[in-house]
């Protein structure tokens, strides 16, 4: 029984697809699927959901880290069997949300939560999320387990949310606040709308291994991969390569995704960049952009002090001086980029000034600034 | 004990917020001590905190790039990973990804918790990420022979399949729907699954120039963030009036409901004030209230979801539902970040889908003869143009998918939209027209 190398496609089976997922919703989830009426936060990170057919489903959310081991998914199995009757949901930013059908059931499943820690004596399940607070990041691999970073993902969010941990737990922003982290441009986590971006980016151009280059990489897909044109087939010392225009480069890595033999990742070359002002949600205003407010910050392993410190002076000047429900891009436009810069004492620098492809959009072409 | 020190790692042990190097830790000691008949390297998470620590001295990543492994048969959901110091490493030297396309939603039964636990263990480092960016769980790192092992297990033994990567379907991802959310618009769990379901062969398959996202957010709040990171994007809307019991608003003005469902409680906003907070923040103006009653212009409302987020006891949802359907959003490699644009203002959502699955197979074709090699569709769609796209989808222009007209005279007409056409006689011109 089981796989026979011998003979791999002995029944095999292909295209059975995800597991189907009313197998795994609660019976009260189930019943009331499509029939709830409101929710409402009860405190921070728990939700009452009620339904029309009168029955009320409780949540408790937790914050998890997006790695996790066995281990500790085995842990939340047993709080699961204990309290949910063996159910248990993650959200789609890293949360993990235990329900139960009875409010007297709340209390217990709370203090279980709350008890327990690492060995290390950092929170295992830290309440909260929701509402006008912060919730988790999402974040990428980084350095546990890509090979394009820039910066690390998971030893970063760590170090942010050590910070506002608080604020994971409260809810006293003017609306919600949503964290995101990419350890390159490539975005696998795509935080181009987010309200506070850690963006990892390079500043040197790829190192050419003209050693190599000619036997581990398709050199016109290298060519074709440069969205500025600054890659041009060579020959070097008699080897097949490429030549890099360094003027020309914008550092977005997207070479060395195509040819191994175009590294860029450098002890001081790479660091973070911050991005301020996105947003996904319809409500009151369109989605947006996130824009480059912070333009490098070197890597600071391991706790990262200066891109915590940058977020900080962001976050909370938005806290201070938003209007209720305005989203911290909103709040910059209303005040203006300039008063922006002023109020959270960031430097505005030329990097900060579009040069790409529809740069002009973004020049101010009236005189209706502010002093 | 650990292997090795890890100074820097353990500064990370510290503070509040759950440590990933605690947990790590935590199942490195277990494989330590298991008496499970594992099958990947005991020492696999001593050697990726060794890793992660070479890691933090140096300030750059260790693993190689790429490598192509896989599964008989499929070209994705298995990501090739190559640690860059085996000598040192040998518990990591391939440490390879697989996906698991998780269930809609991620609701999940422990017992089936359990099983993958328990695979991941014996099969794989013990490691996971619940969830990856596009939705999968991520298994994270095992060995080259152990890949067709663990697919035989999850297919045989947990009717399991993997999820996508490389140029072909990614694993689609959907908000929590109508499982628990009053805003859900059309039933996003049963129309995700139900698309999973159709296109494996896409999923697992790649044909495609380059990677195709979907995405279904049951309501314009768009929780699973399709707008921005789909391909193809289906957000809830409706089309009929916004339901109000009138007594619940009044319940909202007298202060007895928290406004926004208790979001703003940890701080004191003062008094709820239905005028500041609903009627004057309404994009359209469309709302009124005169003190005992609300009234909504429905005819010039846009469905930004405020007036209901902030009164969901009071307000509702239509009754006549479906979903806008927007295309093109992808994070800025390579042309700059896109979001998604408005190319089907409405659309009933009703099984078998089949209105849905024909444009998605329109798109395709277009995508698959134009696209150009690891070119996105929403690249494609500027390349070619938004009216050449309506042209593939079947649609005609509506000015609902646009913010405003072209502000550049530079029309491309075609030669049938002209009287004449554009074949003339420059004799016949000169006739009437000295040099």
């Amino acid at each position: 029984m089981g796989y026979d190398p011998s003979n791999p496609m002995k029944d095999r089976i292909t295209d059975v697809g995800p597991r189907n997922y009313e197998e795994f919703l609660p019976p009260i989830i189930k019943r009331n699927f499509g029939k709830w009426l409101y929710h409402e936060i009860l405190e921070p990170g728990v939700l009452v959901h009620v339904s029309e057919t009168g029955e009320k489903v409780y949540t408790v959310r937790v914050g998890g880290c997006r790695l996790m081991s066995v281990q500790h998914i085995r842990e939340i199995c047993d709080i699961a069997d204990k309290h949910c009757d063996g159910h248990v949901r993650w959200t789609t930013r890293n949360n993990v949300e235990f329900m139960v059908d009875d409010e007297a059931k709340l209390k217990p499943l709370m203090e279980d939560l709350e008890k327990r820690k690492f060995a290390g004596g950092s929170y295992k399940f830290p309440r909260g999320g929701t509402g006008a607070g912060l919730t988790n990041i999402v974040h990428t691999q980084g350095w546990i387990h890509c090979h394009t970073p820039a910066i690390d993902a998971s030893g970063v969010v760590k170090c942010v949310m050590d910070e506002l941990y608080d604020d994971f737990q409260n809810m006293r922003f003017p609306a919600q606040v949503r964290i995101s982290l990419a350890c390159c441009l490539n975005m696998c986590g795509a935080v181009h709308c987010s309200d506070i971006a850690i963006l990892g980016i390079h500043r040197k151009p790829p190192m050419v291994d003209h050693e190599n280059l000619g036997n581990m990489c398709e050199i016109p897909l290298a060519v074709a991969a440069c969205p500025t044109g600054a890659i041009k087939p060579a020959t070097v010392d008699g080897k097949k390569s490429v030549a890099v225009n360094n003027e020309r480069c914008m550092f977005c890595g997207n070479c060395f995704t195509m040819c191994p033999s175009m590294p860029l990742a450098d002890e001081e070359g790479s660091g973070v960049a911050i991005l301020v002002g996105g947003k996904l949600s319809n409500r009151i205003k369109p989605p947006m952009f996130s824009k480059v407010v912070v333009p490098f910050l070197p890597n600071e392993p391991p706790r990262w002090p200066q891109t915590v410190l940058a977020i900080k002076k962001i976050l909370y000047t938005y806290m201070e001086d938003a209007r209720k429900y305005e989203r911290l891009g909103n709040w910059a436009e209303r005040i203006g980029w300039e008063r922006f810069f002023e109020k959270t004492g960031l430097p505005f620098t030329a990097h900060l000034i579009d040069d790409y492809r529809f740069a002009y959009t973004t020049w101010r072409t009236s005189t209706q600034f502010k002093f | 004990m650990a292997k090795r020190k890890t100074p820097m790692l353990d500064e990370l042990e510290k503070g509040r917020w759950p440590s990933f190097v605690s947990d790590i830790k935590q199942e490195a000691e277990a494989r330590e001590k298991t008496k499970v008949d594992l099958q990947t390297p005991r020492e696999a998470c001593d050697d990726l905190l060794g890793l992660m620590e070479l890691s933090y001295e140096d300030k750059v990543g260790h693993w190689k790039h790429g490598g192509i492994v896989g599964v008989f048969g499929y070209g994705g959901g298995v990501i090739g990973r190559y640690c860059d110091q085996p000598e040192q490493f040998p518990g990591i030297r391939d440490f390879h990804t697989m996906r698991v396309n998780q269930p809609s939603s991620y609701f999940y039964t422990t017992e089936y918790l359990r099983q993958v636990c328990e695979l991941w263990e014996r099969r794989g480092s013990g490691l996971t990420n619940m969830h990856g960016s596009t939705g999968d769980i991520i298994l994270l790192g095992t060995t080259t022979p152990q890949l067709e092992e663990v697919f035989w297990e999850l297919t045989h033994n947990l009717k399991q399949d993997l999820g996508g990567s490389g140029s072909n379907l990614r694993t689609p991802n959907c908000c929590i729907g109508k499982a628990r959310c009053e805003y859900a618009c059309y039933d996003t769990q049963h129309l995700c699954h139900s698309l999973t379901m159709e296109y494996q062969d896409e999923l697992h398959r790649p044909a495609f120039p380059y990677k195709f996202k979907f995405k279904f957010d049951g309501c314009p709040n768009g929780c699973v963030a399709s707008i921005a990171r789909a391909d193809m994007s289906v957000i809830g809307t409706w089309r009929d009036d916004i339901r109000i019991d009138q007594e619940a608003v009044g319940a909202y003005v007298g202060g007895e409901f928290k406004p926004n469902a208790g979001a703003h409680s940890g701080r004191d906003w003062g008094p709820f004030d239905i005028e500041k907070e609903v009627i004057d923040l309404c994009p359209t103006h469309c709302m009124a209230w005169d003190g005992n009653k609300l009234k909504i212009n429905n005819k010039e409302c846009i469905r930004c979801m405020h007036c209901i987020d902030t009164m969901p006891r009071a307000l509702r949802i239509g009754k006549d539902t479906g979903a806008s359907i927007l295309f093109g959003a992808k994070a800025p490699i390579l042309e700059g970040a896109q979001m998604s644009t408005l190319t089907i203002p409405f659309m009933k959502v009703e099984e078998p889908y089949d209105e849905i699955k024909e444009l998605i197979e329109k798109v395709w074709d277009w995508w698959a003869e134009e696209g150009r090699n690891r070119e996105r569709l929403g690249e494609l769609m500027q390349r070619q143009g938004f009216g050449k796209f309506l042209e593939v989808c079947g649609l005609k222009a509506d000015p609902r998918s646009i913010k405003e007209p072209r502000s550049n005279p530079y029309i491309f007409w075609k030669e049938e939209d002209v009287a004449g056409g554009w074949e003339r006689d420059i004799k016949e011109f000169r006739k009437k027209h000295q040099k």
